[in-house]
C-alpha cells in the first residue's frame, strides 16, 4: 500500500534535507532507505516506489541496492532487534550457546518474531566490540559481556516494558523505527548521555596511568626489532583484577 | 624510563566528558589545526610523509604518500573520505575511539583535507553501531558551531563541508572502492584498481580514503611534528597505534602501544590467558590474517616482522583462543561469514567460498578426510589474487595456516567422528565459574 497522504509529505521533507547533503543524488539512497525503513520497520514495496520517486531511478534499480544490504529488512521486524554476534570469537565465548538458548527461551527461530511484535531474533556477524565477547545488539547497541542468563533477562525486560540501559549506549533505548531514523542521519539528541567507555576500552590506559606512561614520559627509545626482555615484566599481572567479575549482569 | 604504553587517543578516555568538544580543548584539541592551517598544504603532506604514518586500516600504505598522489590544480572537486566500516572479525578499535574521542577524527579531517585540497569530506560509518553514530553527529555539530567546520575556518579562507554517512549491514564496504559505491548509492562492490581512488574514487574525482585511526592520528603529528611521531615504533614501522586483545585473556580491551611490541609483552600487562588455561592460537590483525601459535609470542608487532613470520599486522586485532577451542570451528565460522559478505561480484570468490564451508562443515563434522585438506587448499590457492579485491585471499589466510599449525585436530575430527571438543568449555561462563 503506499504511503498516505500526510506521511508522504512529511518524508519528502526529510528526504530533501538527505538529498541536500550530497553532490549526487544518488548518493541520498542509502539513507533514504533507512528513512523509509523508520516509517514502516521495514522496506516495504511502497518505501522502495517512493526512494525510487524521489530519486529518479527504477523501482528495480532500489530493490537491487536494497537486497545487498543486511539491515534493510524486507518483513516487518519487532520493536526490538535483537542481534547476537556468533561470528567465531563470541561464538566460542559463548555466543552460540546464547543464541540457542534466546530461540528456545523465546520459541522463535533465527530472523523471526514473537507473537507480541516484540523482540525479533537474529545472529548477527561481528559487531566491532570484541573485547566485550559475547556481545548482543538490540537495535544496534551495546549490550555487553552477556551470558545465557543476562540474555534470558534482556529479553524479557524488552517484552514487558521494562526501562533497559545499554552498556555502551544512549540512555534510553530507542525503538528499531528510531533507531532507523537516527541511520538516516536524523539524531535523537541523546549522544550526550549514556556511558562512553567499559572496562575493557579502558583497560590499557588504566596500567599506563599507575606507571604514569605516557608517549612523553618515556625516552621514546625505539622498540627493539627482534624482541628483548618483556619491559612490562615489572607488572603484576596476577595482582591484576579480572574487570570480568562482575560481567554479564547489567541489566 | 621507556613508556611500554604510550596512551595518546586513548589518553583521556575516563573522563566522562571525553566526547565533548570542551574536553578536547580541555586537553589542547583544535591547536593542531591551527599549526596546520598556517602551513602550505604540501608542507603538511610532507609532514604526514616525515612522520611515516602507515594507514590504520590494515595495508599499512603511508599516509601522506597517499595524499601526495592527489593531483593539484585540476579543476575538479576532491573528496575526503573516512573509511569508519570497521567490521573485521577482531577488530573493534576504531568504535570506541569515536564513541570516546571524535573530535581527534574531526580535527584530523580539517587537516587532511586542507592538505589535499578538498572541500567535502564524509565519514562512511557502519550502520550497526548507534551511539557511535549519534557521537559522530553530535561532534559534527559541535565542530560546525565553533567554526572549525564550514566557512572559512578559522579565517582561513578555507571551507569544509562534513556528512556523516551511516552505512547499511556489508563488511565489503569496509574495502574502499566498494565503499565508494556505496557512497555514491550501489551495491556496495569493489571497482578494478587502477584507476586508483586517488585519481578516480567518489564521483570519478580524486579523492583519499583513509580509516578512522589514521585520521585520527594526524592532529598529534602535526601538534608535536613528525619525529615526535616517528621516535616511536620500529625503523619501518613508525609511531604508535591501538592494539585490541579479545578472547580468552584476562584483561581483554584496547592497548595504545609503539608498533613493534609483542604480544608476550602485551598478554604481561593484560593478565595473561585466563587462569589454568594455554594460548593455543591467535590472530595478529583480524580474521583475514594467517593464525599465530605461542611460537609467535615474541614477534615484534610491526608490519615487517609479522610478514617475516608469515602473516599479517593487519588491524592490530588481537583474538586469543585458548587449548579449550576447537581451531576447525573457529574457521569455519570465518569463512561462513566471508561466504555471506562476499559480494558475489568474482566469481572465485562467490563460488570458491561456498566450496570452502561445505569442507570444512564436514571436516568439523568427523565426516572430512585427509584428501579433503589438500582440496581445500587447492580451492584457497584458485581464490587469492583471483578476484577484485582481497576479501578472496582472507579465506586462504585461516584454512592455510591453520592446516599448517594443526593439521592432526583436523585429522582427529575425523578419527573420532566429530569434534574432540567441549564448547562450553571455552565460553565465558565456564571462566566464571572456574
Amino acid at each position: 500500500m503506499p504511503f498516505s497522504d500526510e506521511a508522504r509529505a512529511r518524508l519528502e521533507a526529510d528526504t530533501s534535507q538527505i538529498i541536500g547533503r550530497y553532490p549526487q543524488s544518488r548518493s541520498a539512497l542509502l539513507p533514504l532507505l533507512h528513512l523509509v525503513q523508520a516509517e514502516e520497520g521495514y522496506v516495504s514495496a511502497a518505501g522502495i516506489e517512493f526512494c525510487a520517486a524521489q530519486l529518479g531511478l527504477t523501482e528495480a534499480e532500489v530493490t537491487a541496492v536494497v537486497s545487498f544490504y543486511s539491515m534493510y529488512k524486507h518483513r516487518p521486524v519487532g520493536e526490538y532487534h535483537v542481534g547476537v554476534c556468533t561470528n567465531s570469537l563470541c561464538a566460542v565465548m559463548g555466543g552460540d550457546a546464547i543464541f540457542s538458548d534466546l530461540q528456545e527461551h523465546l520459541g522463535i527461530g533465527n530472523d523471526e518474531t514473537t507473537g507480541d511484535g516484540k523482540v525479533s531474533l537474529e545472529h548477527v556477524e561481528c559487531n566491532a566490540a570484541c573485547d566485550y565477547a559475547p556481545v548482543i545488539m538490540v537495535n544496534w547497541e551495546f549490550f555487553d559481556d552477556m551470558t545465557p542468563q543476562s540474555a534470558r533477562e534482556l529479553v524479557d525486560g524488552l517484552r514487558s516494558g521494562a526501562d533497559i540501559t545499554p552498556t555502551r549506549g544512549a540512555p534510553r533505548l530507542c525503538t528499531w523505527k528510531q533507531a532507523s531514523r537516527i541511520l538516516a542521519g536524523f539524531p535523537d539528541g541523546q549522544a550526550t548521555g549514556g556511558h562512553t567507555a567499559g572496562h575493557a576500552t579502558l583497560a590499557g590506559l588504566r596500567i599506563a596511568k599507575e606507571h604514569g606512561w605516557t608517549p612523553e614520559s618515556g625516552d621514546a627509545a625505539q622498540t627493539n626489532a627482534g624482541g628483548s626482555g618483556p619491559p612490562g615484566s615489572g607488572v603484576s599481572p596476577g595482582g591484576a583484577v579480572s574487570p570480568r567479575a562482575n560481567t554479564g549482569r547489567q541489566q | 624510563m621507556t613508556s611500554v604504553l604510550t596512551p595518546e587517543l586513548t589518553a583521556y578516555w575516563d573522563e566522562p566528558d571525553s566526547f565533548t568538544l570542551a574536553a578536547y580543548q580541555r586537553h589542547g584539541g583544535y591547536r593542531a589545526l591551527a599549526r596546520a592551517i598556517a602551513m602550505p598544504p604540501n608542507q603538511v603532506i610532507q609532514t604526514l610523509k616525515d612522520s611515516v604514518l602507515r594507514g590504520r586500516g590494515g595495508a599499512g600504505f603511508p599516509t601522506g604518500v597517499k595524499w601526495g598522489f592527489i593531483p593539484q590544480g585540476d579543476g575538479k572537486p576532491h573528496y575526503l573520505v573516512v573509511n569508519a566500516d570497521e567490521s573485521e572479525p577482531g577488530a573493534c578499535k576504531d568504535m570506541p575511539t569515536m564513541l570516546a574521542n571524535p573530535h581527534a577524527l574531526i580535527e584530523g579531517m580539517v587537516i587532511a583535507a586542507y592538505a589535499i585540497h578538498a572541500d567535502r569530506a564524509f565519514i562512511y560509518v557502519r550502520g550497526e553501531v548507534l551511539h557511535v553514530i549519534r557521537r559522530l553527529h553530535h561532534a559534527v555539530a559541535e565542530a560546525y558551531e565553533a567554526g572549525f567546520l564550514g566557512d572559512d575556518i578559522l579565517g582561513s579562507g578555507f571551507s569544509l563541508q562534513v556528512v556523516v554517512h551511516a552505512g547499511a549491514g556489508a563488511y565489503i564496504c569496509g574495502e574502499e572502492t566498494a565503499l565508494l559505491d556505496s557512497l555514491e548509492g550501489y551495491r556496495g562492490q569493489p571497482r578494478l584498481k587502477p584507476p586508483f581512488p586517488a585519481t578516480a574514487g567518489l564521483y570519478a574525482c580524486p579523492t583519499v580514503v583513509n580509516n578512522v585511526e589514521s585520521i585520527s592520528s594526524v592532529p598529534y603529528i602535526i601538534g608535536h611534528g613528525a619525529p615526535a611521531f616517528a621516535a616511536f615504533g620500529t625503523e619501518k614501522s613508525k609511531g604508535f597505534g591501538i592494539f585490541s586483545l579479545s578472547g580468552h585473556v584476562t584483561t581483554p580491551g584496547q592497548y595504545e602501544a609503539p608498533l613493534g611490541t609483542t604480544l608476550r609483552e602485551l598478554l604481561d600487562l593484560a593478565g595473561g590467558i585466563r587462569g589454568g588455561h594455554r594460548l593455543k592460537f591467535w590472530t595478529p590483525g583480524g580474521s583475514s590474517t594467517p593464525l599465530f601459535t605461542d611460537e609467535h609470542l615474541d614477534v615484534p608487532l610491526d608490519y615487517e616482522s609479522v610478514a617475516a613470520a608469515g602473516s599479517m599486522l593487519g588491524t592490530r586485532s588481537i583474538q586469543l583462543f585458548d587449548e579449550t577451542t576447537c581451531v576447525v570451528r573457529v574457521v569455519l565460522r570465518w569463512i561462513e561469514f566471508y561466504q555471506h559478505e562476499s559480494c558475489g561480484k568474482c566469481t572465485p570468490c562467490r563460488e570458491g567460498s561456498y566450496w570452502v564451508v561445505q569442507l570444512l562443515d564436514q571436516l568439523e563434522r568427523g565426516e572430512g578426510s585427509e584428501a579433503d585438506l589438500e582440496k581445500l587448499l587447492d580451492i584457497c590457492q584458485n581464490i587469492t589474487g583471483r578476484a577484485f579485491c582481497a576479501l578472496g585471499d582472507s579465506i586462504e589466510a585461516p584454512v592455510k595456516s591453520s592446516i599448517r599449525y594443526f593439521k592432526d585436530e583436523y585429522l582427529e575430527h575425523q578419527r573420532l567422528g566429530g569434534c574432540p571438543f567441549d564448547p562450553a568449555a571455552s565460553s565465558l561462563f565456564a571462566m566464571e565459574s572456574a
